[in-house]
């Protein structure tokens, strides 16, 4: 008995000591799964050639990361989050709640997002409103808003084949959710003109017009995929009519299986990405918090190893992985390296 | 409901005939119905051996191939020029040389030897070096800190291949599937055929596979379960020292002194009810309890551990019981009839009589918590975390690492298709735990268990 008396005890003793045992020499990372690539080649090499241990990086999405990020200072807090998207205002306003009041923005470069079917269907080329006459819930018939009649692409575009329509999307708690609503549906929104039939029917709210232009149709031709890139890749793999929303640098990993839609005409590629021609893309952020540099080891260095010109530059890992390059990288290094906060007044 | 049931007492006689050898249309009847109730029997243990058939093949189909690994053995020139500028061999010096600076030598060893071997080739010297893993550079960097006096010198390597060659010669990549490839080109392939008919090129047994640590997206090849197996193994610890000790006093207490009232049947109830809660419950609370509230570090083993122990304790709980129930009262008796106390009948003799029991259950409930993967999303145990081998006890217990089945979720969901493979072979290492494990309960009861 003593033996599992002493165990016991150990153990026991060791847990209620950790708090104050484990003085944390490791950074700690979590946020969009965007970006976790990314950060997992960095802080892969970060490991390899400083003298601190390797980062960890945890995924769980834009949202859930800026949340973790906000809850406090101290070492049982993460240091950076990842995201896929700017931080919002009301973020901000729950970090400084919590005591988090000094962050330090990060961009590290552009994503896109590109529209790929399997590799034996049919080739698209789209544009913002087939989109937006597919997908959305209400389009304008006639001159008239009313529930979207399309069932086949056919019926949005006639240079399109007659194939069900079936679009996997990414859910609501991507980051990638809201730049495919913005720059596809609400753009496609606006060409098409149902933009101004919303405004008139919600009496010139451009608040609530926008809302409605971006609420996508319920009858299953748009599935909410909550998962990973991974699953949306099943989905078109079991159904071959499918079109599913993808990152840039997933479909370069899997072009045997994928072929890629051009969007307005322009085929999607870190080039045309790079220099605005692809309209669909993103910017892609870190935050840190300064109240941890000086205190985890090794934070600082992370962030500026993170954008070095070798890391984040053009012919750097990432840009290698599919990451967009970030044309004003020499401003974001200058940002870290002043630990210059958001809002200015650093 | 039997026939007798049917035909009341004392009615006429026989309405069938009534030869023995003859069968009435009735029992007719009856044997074909147990006919196919057998029938029924085969076909469900023939479907679920057909499952297990599948299921086994795919797994062995899939995931064989990490086992094997495509390496290059090539000739380095540690060139000086490169590595330490100042030629004083100052170990400092040569740590600021970062794996970027190792890039030209890696480059320049790959244009040597494909000089050397006479390949024609079109391909320039970065292109060539694509052809080697990422991890190609810390290799040699970490091999040129560690031996500093080997710079300048010419040492030969064995490295491993990207995951697009390996790929090609596992079948997976062919040469109609890289058309629209940016990470590969067919002329990288006919060198890939160059160096594999030279020698220098070849696909063996990995080990680092089964050892080594995650890598990062950009290089699947160099990915490994062992670190998160370590992981694995100090979650179980943490079970084995919590789980077991608390189970069983748990259930001795109940099982043996506790009185027979209303709060001992709630007790029971509620244990019962626990085992079938769904284990990503115990996550939750495994969040907000020890993470959120007693400030333990999150991805650790220990708060896995702890969160794993929650799950096993009903289980191992109701095992043990069962097994000192099944301790017939006569031992205890007689233990009390010379003179025992209570304390000493349990526990010289009712415990080591369901000791065989009471182990089982504990193996079982082990390997049940060592495939749990739910309640590990929820404490940061899943992403790039098992990088760092821990060196310590300490380490193991506090620092952050993956488990198996975790680190098997997070590579099924990347985007190199060659982290799929390392999926499957990480199923194939998971499967084997559990399989050693739960043979091992059988020997275990086989061996020990009596029966009275």
């Amino acid at each position: 008995m003593s033996f599992v008396k002493l165990t016991a005890s150990a153990l026991a003793i060791s847990a209620v000591s950790a708090t104050a045992a484990a003085a944390r020499d490791q950074v700690q990372v979590a946020g969009s799964s965007t970006v976790l690539p990314y950060a997992s080649i960095v802080a892969e090499a970060f490991g390899e050639n400083f003298d601190f241990p390797t980062p960890v990086v945890e995924s769980g999405g834009s949202s859930a990361g800026l949340k973790r990020f906000c809850e406090g200072v101290g070492e049982n807090t993460i240091d950076v989050a990842n995201a896929s998207r700017k931080i919002k205002d009301k973020e901000i306003a729950a970090c400084a709640e919590n005591g988090v009041t000094d962050i330090i923005e990060v961009r590290i470069g552009y994503d896109g997002i590109v529209f790929a079917s399997d590799s034996s269907a049919d080739a698209f080329e789209f544009t913002p409103s087939d989109w937006f006459l597919a997908l959305s819930d209400k389009i304008l018939v006639d001159g008239e808003l009313a529930n979207n009649p399309n069932t086949t692409w056919a019926d949005v575009n006639p240079d399109f084949p007659a194939v069900d329509i079936q679009a996997f999307v990414p859910g609501t708690k991507h980051g990638t959710r809201e730049v495919f609503e913005d720059k596809v549906i609400l753009a496609g929104c606006e060409e098409t003109g149902a933009f101004e039939a919303f405004k008139e029917a919600n009496g010139g709210d451009k608040k609530a017009a926008e809302k409605a232009c971006i609420a996508l149709r319920t009858d299953g031709k748009s599935v909410d995929i909550d998962g990973d890139y991974t699953e949306t890749l099943a989905r078109i793999e079991s159904n071959k009519d499918g079109i599913g929303v993808f990152g840039l640098a997933f479909y370069e990993n899997n072009t045997d299986k994928l072929q890629v839609a051009t969007m307005s005409g322009v085929v999607p590629s870190t080039e045309s990405i790079a220099s605005g021609e692809y309209p669909v893309s993103r910017p892609l952020f870190f935050y840190v918090k300064k109240a941890h540099i000086g205190v985890i080891p090794g934070l600082k260095e992370y962030a500026e190893f993170f954008v070095a010109d070798e890391v984040a530059g053009e012919d750097g890992p990432l840009a290698e992985y599919g990451l967009v390059a970030d044309p004003e990288l020499a401003e974001t290094q200058e940002t870290v390296a002043n630990e210059a906060v958001m809002g200015g007044n650093s | 409901m039997t026939d007798l049931s049917q035909s009341p007492a004392g009615a006429a006689p026989r309405k069938h005939g009534g030869s023995l050898l003859q069968q009435t249309p009735r029992t007719r009847k009856r044997n074909a119905a147990e006919a196919r109730f057998r029938g029924y029997g085969i076909a469900a243990i023939t479907a679920g051996l057909v499952m297990l058939l599948v299921l086994v093949t795919t797994i062995v189909s899939k995931g064989t191939g990490a086992f094997q690994q495509t390496f290059v053995t090539l000739n380095v020139e540690l060139l000086e020029s490169k590595l330490d500028k100042k030629g004083n061999r100052n170990i400092e010096d040569i740590k600021k040389v970062t794996t970027f600076g190792y890039a030209p030598i890696i480059k320049g060893a790959m244009e040597a030897t494909v000089e050397e071997l006479g390949i024609e080739t079109s391909l320039k010297a970065k292109e060539l070096a694509g052809v080697l893993s990422k991890d190609v550079a810390a290799q040699l960097r970490d091999y040129v800190i560690a031996n500093p006096d080997q710079i300048g010198q010419t040492v030969e390597f064995r490295f491993l291949a990207s995951s697009r060659v390996d790929g090609y010669l596992k079948g997976r990549v062919t040469r109609d599937s890289i058309v629209n490839d940016k990470n590969i080109s067919a002329e990288q392939l006919d060198l890939v055929d160059a160096l594999a008919a030279a020698g220098v090129l070849e696909k063996t047994f990995n080990l680092d596979f089964i050892t080594g640590a995650d890598a990062s997206d950009a290089r699947p090849e160099a990915a490994g379960i062992g670190v998160s197996m370590l992981g694995s193994l100090f979650m179980m610890f943490v079970v084995l020292a919590l789980a077991l000790p608390i189970g069983v006093a748990a259930s001795i207490y109940l099982e043996e002194f506790a009185p027979q009232n209303w709060l001992t049947d709630m007790i029971e109830v509620n244990i019962s009810n626990l085992a079938a809660v769904p284990s990503i419950v115990f996550g939750i609370l495994g969040l907000a309890v020890f993470i959120n509230y007693m400030h333990l570090p999150t991805s650790a083993p220990l708060v896995g551990g702890l969160v794993l122990t929650l799950m096993t304790l009903p289980t191992i709980i109701i095992s043990t019981r069962a097994s000192l129930k099944s301790v017939p009262p006569s031992i205890r008796d007689a233990a009390l009839g010379v003179g025992a106390s209570k304390m000493q009948a349990v526990f010289h003799h009712v415990l080591p009589l369901a000791a065989p029991g009471i182990l089982t259950g504990t193996i079982i409930g082990l390997a049940q918590a060592l495939g749990e993967t739910a309640p590990l999303l929820l404490i940061g145990m899943v992403g790039f975390i098992a990088s760092n081998a821990p060196e310590t006890i300490a380490d193991g217990l506090l620092a952050p690492n993956s488990a198996m089945p975790a680190q098997i979720y997070e590579w099924a969901k990347r985007a190199d298709p060659a982290f799929y493979e390392r999926a499957w072979g990480g199923i194939i290492i998971l499967l084997l735990f559990l399989v050693t494990m739960n043979t091992l309960a059988v020997i275990l009861r086989r061996r020990f268990e009596r029966r009275w």
